[in-house]
């Protein structure tokens, strides 16, 4: 589990993945908790390079499939493949290592530590160096920080919060906040992004400045990205490929036009008089 | 390279010239310095000249020639800064650009400058030119610095800048090509146009103010020697590059004395990466100082009370020695000492924590700067000065000496250039930094600029009795009294708003007999003196017509009358009649710019009637205006205002300034 994730492997031909190919797919994927069915039976899949949008209204069941996705909670039926082999019984942070990060609904960062540090967290499943040499911090575990301080610096610049950077996060506006958060993830060097409502909260300056940044890390970083969010605008602009859920049903699934235009996703949009 | 030219020998007339110098002279200092992923980088002047030569040599193959305008835009960066040496050394002509001017003004900026090339910092920048290209059909090619959210662009015609400068170190690896570029550089003359600035223009298109290599080598070295400035200081670049201020103080003294330049992380970073760098020559306008003094004391409020109290007894002390020491002026042994425990204690962390503890010399301009702030930050011990300047004259037209400094005046007359006030109390100056046109606007051109070389700065002033020169009004504002004598109402209106209780002014007088003012009363301030003297009042209105009101109101006219009257320019129009109005002047009733700036003319047709009992010998006036509400409704208030009468003083003891020359 602490093996380091090497980045070299995340280019395009990783585990014979190209741009386009089935990175991730769920197979009849079924969760329930107790009686509550919240997901049922669903099957899609997330190809290499693409950003792919979840969406449906409240409890329809978006969460809970990012969560069997990074491994939080393991269905009870189906099958999920990732780069081509089955999964059986992963925790979360084996996903860290597949190479799987994600952002919370709930901004779910170390309010008292600062940007830089919350950034850090990110590399720390990287670090191959002990306790022993983590706590003397010289020699090699001070040149390894200094490896992961560069790429967290890199981060921090390609996001624009060097002005926050030793600022505790507690003390920031929400939509910092956020974008620390994607930071975070971006600092574990995903192949695949998850993120839980980017969006939420946030005024339309910050909505718009988070869609370039997620497409500049899907464009520029080759990170394929699944993306939750209640901004219908937002969605159907950034992602490649919409999948619509609703009471754990999976409802359409297709490109941003044919999901618009799909009768069952309006009606649970707007409501039909039965 | 000729290496054994001694600067004697060698024509110094332009910047490309002075970086081979200095990449000789002061080959292993530092010239640059630019925080990136949280680092300060470093680049000596050596260093310096390599990436100059690399990006122009670049700038060469994509068809940059001799005569060609290059736009730059962007923050302030290391790239853009030697962007303008590299065009140089090829003859060309940087024209940088406010970097947040929408892409409609830049449009005309760039058109009207006829630019074949756009060196910008990033995508942002690249989006806007793109999106008015057709309307700027010289633009040719657009070169990039960062690179970020570039790659789905058709890259004909985009170059990124890391490119060009490989493309440029390629170039170096064949023979000739180095002399070739040091003909170039020799082939640039003093009297060759070096940059067009474009003023921001608050009325009208923006003009493009043409200084040539001499106005500006010339203006950088004039200043250098004024203020003792050598390749031992720092500076740190964080106002617009398309400002002429910008231009002198970080490009044009960097180059002639050999400085260090530092350039902050991004534009939020200024505050921290100035305390990182603590730059020995330091500019800003007021409003910075003013910010950096109220973070600081609202810190102080916050502060334990001992703390609290060590910092009040000192700047107590600071206030009363500060400015005399720094001055150079005779001060007690006592004083001095507690003046060093204060600076052990206070004083030197209060400058460190603004990131002033190393400043030599920093100067404010652009607007009147408050007497107190000024004070506060000479008292403990920086030396902030004061200087007047303009964009026609390469900046420097006054600069306050050292140890010769007044809050209200602008300084003597920077070296090598001459002043005279024209007969309607203009002041003209002719020096080494005077422009040499508008570009492409020759009518503009013979309305500010005579033949014989004097410049029209727009501004009105008189010299004080020690020579020192004060600025008063826009020099169109200013009138005449019945009596012939200058009438300018700015200046009357910032002498009573140096008051807290006064927030705005109006003042009459061209063509009367006499100097009559309007005042609009602060509400925070006169209603938190109201609170604590029991004084109930429901509105604005009330708490205006109140007497107690209007006897503190009176006291601050007499005050002010007694300020006019000691400056010989003024003392006729002292105020004789006030009355404090009835309602708030308000942007939204179109009495003020959104800038809250007074709009004189329309208040004088608005308020006709009060004016006119202004000058009547009323004693008071009914009157009924109307008001616009912010969400457009509309409403009328009226009241029955109070005009009284103000005394006003004899004229300046004329001794005084016999003694003074």
């Amino acid at each position: 589990m602490n093996s380091p994730v090497n980045h070299n492997n995340f280019t395009v031909t990783q585990d014979g993945i190209a741009d386009g190919e089935v990175l991730l797919d769920l197979r009849n994927v079924s969760l329930a908790f107790g009686g509550v069915k919240a997901i049922t039976d669903i099957s899609f899949d997330i190809r290499k390079g693409e950003i792919r949008a979840i969406i449906g209204p409240n409890g329809a069941g978006k969460t809970s499939m990012l969560n069997v996705i990074n491994g939080f909670y393991t269905p009870q039926q189906g099958k999920i493949i990732f780069r081509g082999k089955e999964r059986v019984g992963m925790k979360p942070h084996q996903a860290v290592g597949q190479g799987i990060a994600r952002t919370f609904q709930n901004v779910a960062l170390f309010k008292g530590m600062s940007t830089l540090d919350n950034i850090m967290t990110g590399r720390s499943v990287m670090m191959k160096r002990g306790l022993g040499w983590q706590m003397l911090w010289h020699g090699p575990a001070l040149a390894e920080e200094i490896e992961h301080r560069k790429k967290v610096e890199e981060i921090i610049d390609f996001l624009e919060i060097e002005h926050i950077r030793r600022t505790p996060v507690g003390k920031l506006p929400y939509g910092l906040q956020k974008r620390v958060e994607l930071g975070r993830a971006l600092a574990m060097e995903p192949s695949l992004l998850l993120l839980d409502e980017p969006m939420a909260g946030m005024n339309l300056e910050e909505k718009e400045d988070m869609s370039r940044f997620i497409l500049d890390v899907n464009r520029q970083r080759g990170t394929t990205i699944a993306l939750i969010e209640h901004d219908m605008g937002v969605v159907m602009d950034l992602s490649d490929r919409v999948v619509v859920l609703d009471y754990g049903r999976k409802i359409a699934d297709g490109t941003p036009e044919v999901v618009k235009s799909n009768k069952d996703v309006i009606d649970a949009y707007l409501g039909v008089a039965h | 390279m000729d290496s054994t030219a001694s600067a004697a020998e060698r024509p110094l007339d332009t910047f490309p010239k002075y970086l081979l110098w200095n990449a000789e002279r002061f080959a292993g200092r530092p010239a640059m310095r630019h925080k990136n992923y949280g680092i300060w980088q470093s680049w000596t002047w050596k260093q310096q000249l390599d990436e100059v030569r690399a990006l122009s040599l670049g700038l060469q193959t994509i068809g940059l020639v001799r005569g060609d305008k290059v736009a730059v835009v962007g923050s302030n960066r290391p790239r853009l800064y030697w962007t303008f040496a590299a065009v140089q050394a090829l003859g060309g002509v940087p024209v940088p650009v406010y970097a947040d001017s929408v892409a409609e003004e830049m449009a005309y900026v760039l058109d009207h400058a006829e630019v074949r090339f756009a060196v910008v910092e990033n995508q942002e920048q690249v989006d806007k030119l793109l999106s008015v290209a057709e309307k700027v059909p010289s633009l040719h090619d657009i070169i990039y610095d960062e690179a970020r959210g570039m790659r789905d662009y058709d890259p004909k015609h985009l170059h990124d800048c890391e490119k060009v400068r490989e493309a440029g170190l390629k170039r170096l690896e064949a023979g000739g090509v180095a002399e070739g570029w040091l003909a170039e550089i020799a082939q640039g003359k003093g009297s060759d146009l070096g940059i067009i600035l474009y003023t921001s223009g608050t009325t009208g298109r923006p003009k493009g103010v043409m200084l040539s290599n001499d106005n500006l080598v010339k203006s950088a070295l004039h200043g250098n020697a004024f203020d003792r400035l050598t390749e031992h200081e720092t500076t740190i670049a964080y106002l617009p590059l398309a400002w002429v201020g910008d231009h002198v103080f970080s490009y044009s003294q960097s180059y002639t004395a050999g400085f260090c330049v530092a350039c902050p992380e991004s534009p939020d970073t200024v505050t921290e990466d100035r305390r990182e760098i603590a730059p020995t020559y330091f500019f800003a306008p007021p409003r910075v100082f003013e910010g950096l003094l109220t973070a600081m004391m609202v810190r102080m409020e916050d502060a334990g009370r001992t703390k609290k109290r060590m910092f009040d007894s000192f700047m107590a002390h600071a206030r009363k020695v500060g400015e005399r020491i720094l001055n150079g002026e005779a001060v007690g042994t006592w004083d001095r000492l507690k003046y060093s425990v204060g600076e052990f204690l206070v004083y030197g962390p209060v400058k460190n924590r603004m990131g002033l503890s190393q400043l030599r010399v920093a100067y404010t301009a652009g607007e009147a700067i408050g007497p107190e702030l000024f004070r506060f930050y000479r008292s403990i011990g920086l030396n902030l000065k004061q200087l007047y300047g303009q964009t026609e004259a390469t900046v420097y037209i006054t600069a306050q000496p050292d140890g010769q400094i007044q809050a209200d005046t602008v300084g003597l007359p920077s070296p090598g250039v001459e002043i005279k006030i024209a007969d309607n109390g203009e002041v003209l100056y002719r020096s080494d930094g005077t422009f040499i046109g508008y570009y492409k606007n020759e009518q503009a051109t013979r309305e500010t600029k005579t033949p014989d070389g004097w410049v029209k700065t727009g501004d009105a002033g008189f010299f004080t009795a020690d020579g020192h020169l004060k600025i008063i009004d826009r020099a169109k504002d200013v009138g005449r009294l019945k009596s012939g004598a200058l009438f300018a109402p700015k200046y009357i209106e910032n002498t009573l708003k140096f008051f807290p209780d006064i927030k705005e002014v109006v003042a009459f007088g061209d063509g009367r007999d006499f100097c009559a003012v309007f005042i609009n009363i602060d509400l925070q301030s006169v209603g938190s003196w109201a609170e604590r003297n029991n004084i109930a009042y429901a509105s604005y209105q009330e708490l205006a017509n109140h007497p107690d009101v209007y006897r503190i109101v009176g006291q601050h006219v007499e005050a002010a009358n007694r300020k006019l009257a000691s400056e010989p320019m003024m003392a006729a129009s002292q105020i004789r009649r006030f009355l404090v109005l009835h309602k708030e002047l308000d942007a939204d009733d179109g009495e003020l710019t959104r800038t809250q700036k007074v709009r004189r003319s329309f208040i004088a047709e608005r308020y006709g009637e009060l004016i006119e009992a202004l000058y009547d010998g009323s004693t008071s006036k009914w009157a009924e205006t109307e008001i616009t509400y912010e969400d457009g409704r509309k409403s009328k208030v009226a009241a029955t205002v109070r005009i009284v009468d103000a005394p006003t003083f004899a004229g300046a003891s004329e001794p005084m300034r016999e003694a003074a020359e």
